[in-house]
């Protein structure tokens, strides 16, 4: 009978788990150096906490940690910061109007590249003058009234619409989570057998839950997402508006009109995000060589009708 | 002896070349297999009639449904579901990993046992959302849950883009 593991297999068979092993001590190394450099750097004052916390994002690029997030997680998550937001802002409430905004809404994301999440997109009027949306993760997105009324044809509310399916698309609120509360909350749940937390892991879990939450309301409300998220969003209203039928056009024509209304310093989309004029000029290279489109009247009267404010 | 030699080697390198098919066949056949059966990952999903964002809807499948995978167009999956209905699924509602049921509503409508529950809401879950909600109870989960409730079928999304004369791209997506 012959031998399984002759000289030579032993000798490839050594190499090999040689080279794997190596490979994966080489990979952990380089991040944990990276992040012993960097909390070094933070604990003499060389760079910030915030600083550091980026820094240690990139670092962690690999591990994608907000990707790990299934969409029940991220659902949950997004319920949360919805309610945060709808305790700092009133409704309207007119049911007419909100199902119209739903039905441009929800048909722009059954669109999308993400069509699926796990409650699904819906979208609700937010009662302020303030020019302002807000995206939360897995598709709760609301819209203000003063966005409302910069828009004036339905095709311009399906790009302010299709921008905000496009950061729950590229999971733009999830990426605004600090690492930290992520890696926190993995380990609980990599020690965790019991079925049901209890005690301190559930207390553990419930602070990085908040602290998660918190991230995301204070990028929605202060800080705004970098000028290439909020780039990418356009980017993708544009796919989107394109393969519905709507006049992609129509996102240039809404940010020019936003353009004359944003105060300088004011609230809202003046401080979260780049200039109206920037981001036209962004988006125009995707706009060029499209037919001009005219509005049907039947479309531009349900339009009337659905937005009409006594 | 030279011969000889000679056809130990060849037959050597035979050997390792077909050992090498060997083992290509059997990750292609594992990774075949692993591809074959996936979940429903989102609450609940229509089951399509065509693969595109207007496709009717043949069923709804709920979250944790297992389908047999066939053929893909795009981001579209044509697959087969537990009681032999066909259709396409958009690979946004698909999981590889194995799910079980995760409200008191599912539940109620497949009988899963309350461990098997706890176990597919593991993480940032109903039970977290609570004890959240019991520390910030200024938060306004009602209006939440009021959003949730407003749903656009894909057959009166379709209905909607006609009547206001927006016309999809060819072939829809």
């Amino acid at each position: 009978m012959k031998r399984f593991l002759t000289p030579p297999r032993i000798t490839w068979l050594v190499l090999t788990l040689m080279i794997t092993a190596s490979a994966i001590w080489w990979l952990a190394g380089c991040a944990s150096v990276a992040k012993f450099t960097t909390d070094a750097a933070k604990a003499t004052g060389h760079i910030s906490e915030d600083e550091a916390e980026s820094l240690h994002r990139g670092i962690d690029a690999i591990d994608l940690t907000f990707q790990g997030l299934t969409p029940v997680q991220e659902y949950y998550i997004g319920r949360s910061v919805t309610a945060r937001m709808l305790s700092s802002y009133d409704t309207y409430d007119n049911e007419l109007t909100n199902r119209y905004l739903n039905e441009i809404g929800q048909t722009l994301a059954m669109a999308s590249d993400r069509p699926e999440t796990f409650g699904g997109y819906h979208f609700q009027l937010i009662e302020t003058d303030e020019i302002n949306a807000f995206a939360a993760p897995g598709g709760l997105i609301l819209i203000s009234t003063g966005m409302l009324d910069l828009c004036h044809t339905e095709d311009e509310l399906a790009a302010v619409l299709a921008h905000e399916i496009g950061h729950v698309v590229g999971k733009h609120g999830l990426r605004a989570i600090k690492n930290s509360r992520l890696t926190s909350a993995l380990t609980i749940l990599g020690t965790e057998s019991a079925r049901h937390f209890g005690g301190s892991d559930l207390k553990q879990l419930v602070e990085d839950f908040g602290s998660g939450v918190e991230d995301i309301t204070s990028t929605l409300l202060v800080n705004g997402y970098s000028r290439g998220l909020e780039e990418e969003a356009d980017q993708i209203a544009i796919t989107i508006l394109k393969r519905v039928g709507y006049d992609p056009k129509a996102l240039s024509s809404m940010l020019a009109e936003m353009e004359k209304r944003l105060k300088v310093g004011g609230p809202g989309f003046a401080r979260t995000h780049p200039a109206p004029r920037d981001r036209i000029v962004a988006i125009t290279p995707a706009l060029i060589g499209l037919p001009d489109q005219i509005e049907p009247e039947v479309r531009y009267k349900r339009f009337e009708d659905a937005t009409w404010k006594p | 002896m030279v011969m000889k030699s000679r056809d130990s080697k060849f037959s050597l390198s035979r050997r390792f070349g077909a050992g090498l098919w060997v083992a290509l066949v059997l990750v292609a056949g594992l990774a075949w297999a692993a591809g074959q059966v996936m979940s429903v990952q989102v609450r609940t999903s229509n089951l399509r009639s065509r693969p595109s964002f207007l496709g009717a809807t043949v069923t709804e499948m709920a979250y944790g449904t297992q389908v047999r995978v066939g053929s893909r167009q795009g981001p579209w999956v044509h697959v087969t579901g537990p009681n032999g209905q066909t259709g396409w699924l958009h690979e946004s509602a698909l999981s590889e990993d194995e799910l079980a049921m995760v409200s008191g509503e599912a539940v109620a409508a497949t009988g899963a046992s309350s461990e098997e529950i706890a176990l597919a809401g593991k993480g940032f879950n109903d039970q977290v959302e609570q004890e959240y909600r019991q520390q910030n109870r200024d938060l306004d989960f009602q209006t939440v849950d009021r959003m949730e409730k407003i749903v656009i079928t894909p057959e009166q999304a379709a209905a909607f883009l006609a009547a206001g004369q927006v016309k999809p791209a060819e072939g829809g997506r």
